[in-house]
């Protein structure tokens, strides 16, 4: 079992008001599943994905990824955490501005202190795995939006991770650039069984997921496998 | 971690790069801090270094004595007031005190020379032949006179660089000549070697010396006969003066009569002291022109850490990414720091450059004398380190302290 929540809660505070973005969520996933998350803005799919990064904490409830319980680690375990096991994606890119798209595929091998030489060799791989050979050199600026976002993936994949977050990864990309980012994806997954936790609120995305999770209330409202012919899935819930 | 060092030191150097204006601006102020610093205070050490020369040019074993103020009916007058000092009194400290290597005396007094168709107003010395060997004058031509002109009070002068500058032409040699002090005719037997300013910032050089007996019976005049301006006296070693100063006290004290608690009739100087005082002023001078220089630095450092505060708003994003991909709080840390101080140690390097150009500069136009030593630079520079690292602190602090989630979502 890669992930495995139990009753997670995320309540913010906002002034007065107290935002309850998860409310007892519960979910598993097992390595090399292809999973899209679902739902409304303001389902809570955000604060999920931001705990499942280990980019936040939940206020209730408990996380383990890898069997490890994650909610109980601190700051610099958690980044060690995204450094060699999560990779991200994210709607808007997020490349470093006016650096190469190789500096910013190397950007988790370097804080990971590794030699220089083994570092540029890896983005290299990973910039060709998302078919960006010779333009290692251009600035994120000089790329498409496509471009940019297969970078991207090149700096999410370069460290080898056992889990990809990507969220709303085509979300400011056009059809056919869409395609591309979604089939670089789907090889990752079926071709080296990397899992990947996609949020998305288009169907024909999510389509290419092999399970598809929506979400309501910071809540699991529906957990089907689509693969299984809209069989409903005997839910874990 | 050394690779991450070196790899965050060319980001840095890439970073201001970019913003090569708001990096420059920046480090203007640092520029300018170090290079005040190093320019004041290598300006402050050559002046001390000038006053310590002109002290050593006055001699450092040299005592004098002058005759000090009296007291008649509760009226006080001023220094030199009473006619106290004899030639006795210098023959008979020489006498009575061991240490002395030798006494001289002398009176003076400013009156008009004459050659030719020249003449200048300038200060007649009167004094005996020790004097010139107590204040170790030397000469460029002729010699001193004699204990036989001493004795006969013949009319002979020794002058300075300043009086022949002024009283002869350009080639013609003074020696020899005669010259009128008073309408008293003299012939020239010495050119005294030049000695420069004094301490107190006097012209040593303008200066004529005739023997004592002459000037006491043909030109100054006198009160008394005997009665002399001043006592000098020397010792063997500089180290010997202070209780050299001792002894010649209570020799005065005692051939003048006066009575335990009575104030001394004569007032002892010495170079040394004359000196420190000086000393003493210079380094006022350095410690208040140091202390404006390091304003301008901590100025400098307070630009650094304002543009930090500004980068690490516009770069919250960035950091967010870079925590995201598994960058820790002390990367973050030593990004920021790393930058602070490549501005300060850049801006540090151009400041040396700065203040040694300004030194120079200041001892060409200025005709001052500066010193720039290896300590004041390296001092300039660690400080100017320590400013970066001081000032970067704070912004550091507070990119490493962001929480992903929220620098992730900044817009």
């Amino acid at each position: 079992m890669l992930i495995r929540c139990e009753d997670l809660w995320k309540i913010y505070r906002l002034g007065d008001v107290e935002v309850h973005a998860l409310r007892g969520l519960n979910l598993s996933i097992e390595q090399g599943e292809f999973v899209a998350i679902m739902g409304a803005s303001g389902s809570g799919k955000s604060s999920l994905m931001n705990i499942l990064g280990c980019l936040d904490q939940p206020t209730k409830g408990r996380y383990w990824l890898n069997d490890v319980d994650v909610a109980a680690l601190r700051s610099d375990a958690l980044a060690e955490i995204r450094n060699k096991q999560i990779g991200f994606v994210f709607q808007n890119f997020n490349l470093i501005p006016r650096t190469s798209a190789l500096e910013n595929a190397q950007l988790p091998l370097f804080y990971r202190g590794m030699p220089l030489r083994e570092q540029r060799v890896l983005a290299m791989e990973a910039l060709s795995r998302v078919g960006l050979n010779g333009r290692e050199g251009h600035y994120p600026t000089q790329l498409s939006g496509g471009q940019q976002q297969r970078v991207a993936i090149a700096r999410a994949l370069v460290a080898g991770p056992s889990l990809l977050l990507a969220d709303e990864p085509t979300g400011n990309l056009d059809t056919e650039s869409s395609r591309e980012i979604m089939t670089i994806l789907d090889g990752l997954n079926k071709e080296q069984g990397m899992t990947i936790i996609l949020v998305t609120h288009e169907t024909d995305i999510a389509a290419y997921a092999d399970r598809e999770i929506v979400i309501k209330d910071g809540r699991v409202l529906l957990d089907r496998n689509t693969r299984a012919d809209l069989r409903p899935s005997s839910s874990e819930v | 971690m050394p690779v991450f060092i070196l790899l965050t030191v060319w980001t840095a150097l890439r970073i201001l790069g970019r913003n090569r204006l708001r990096a420059g601006l920046t480090m203007l102020g640092i520029v300018i801090g170090v290079g005040a610093v190093i320019a004041m205070v290598s300006i402050g050490e050559g002046a001390k270094a000038a006053v310590a020369q002109r002290v050593a040019s006055m001699g450092t074993n040299v005592i004098l004595i002058f005759p000090g103020a009296t007291t008649a009916g509760g009226v006080r007058s001023g220094q030199g007031g009473a006619v106290t000092l004899t030639v006795a009194d210098s023959l008979d400290l020489k006498k009575r005190i061991s240490l002395l290597h030798e006494t001289g005396w002398g009176k003076r007094d400013v009156m008009q020379i004459v050659n030719g168709n020249k003449n200048w107003n300038g200060t007649v010395n009167g004094v005996s032949p020790s004097y010139l060997t107590i204040r170790d004058w030397s000469f460029t031509s002729g010699g001193p006179f004699t204990q036989l002109d001493m004795d006969t009070a013949a009319s002979v002068a020794l002058v300075g660089q300043t009086v022949v500058d002024n009283l002869f032409d350009a080639g013609e040699e003074p020696v020899g000549s005669v010259i009128r002090i008073k309408n008293v005719p003299f012939r020239v037997v010495g050119v005294l070697a030049p000695k420069g300013q004094s301490s107190q910032g006097t012209d040593q050089d303008d200066v004529i010396f005739i023997p004592f007996t002459t000037a006491e019976r043909k030109v100054v005049g006198t009160q008394f006969l005997g009665s002399v301006g001043a006592v000098f006296a020397s010792t063997e070693r500089p180290e010997d003066l202070a209780s050299a100063v001792e002894q010649i006290r209570e020799v005065l004290r005692l051939r003048h009569r006066l009575q335990p608690g009575q104030d001394d009739d004569f007032v002892i100087r010495t170079q040394v002291e004359i000196g420190k005082i000086q000393e003493g002023a210079s380094e006022t001078l350095t410690m208040m022109l140091f202390t404006i220089a390091s304003i301008s630095l901590l100025v400098g450092g307070i630009g650094i850490m304002n543009i930090l505060l500004v980068s690490v708003t516009e770069r919250t994003k960035e950091i967010g990414v870079r925590m995201a991909v598994g960058a820790k709080r002390r990367h973050i840390l030593a990004q920021f720091l790393i930058e602070a101080i490549t501005m300060s140690v850049v801006g540090g390097c151009l400041g040396i450059v700065l203040g040694v150009v300004g030194a120079r500069v200041t001892s060409m136009i200025a005709d001052w004398p500066t010193i720039i030593s290896a300590n004041t630079v390296a001092t300039a520079f660690a400080f100017s380190v320590a400013v970066g690292l001081f000032f970067g602190l704070y912004p550091a602090n507070k990119a490493a302290r962001l929480n992903p989630i929220d620098a992730l979502r900044y817009e």
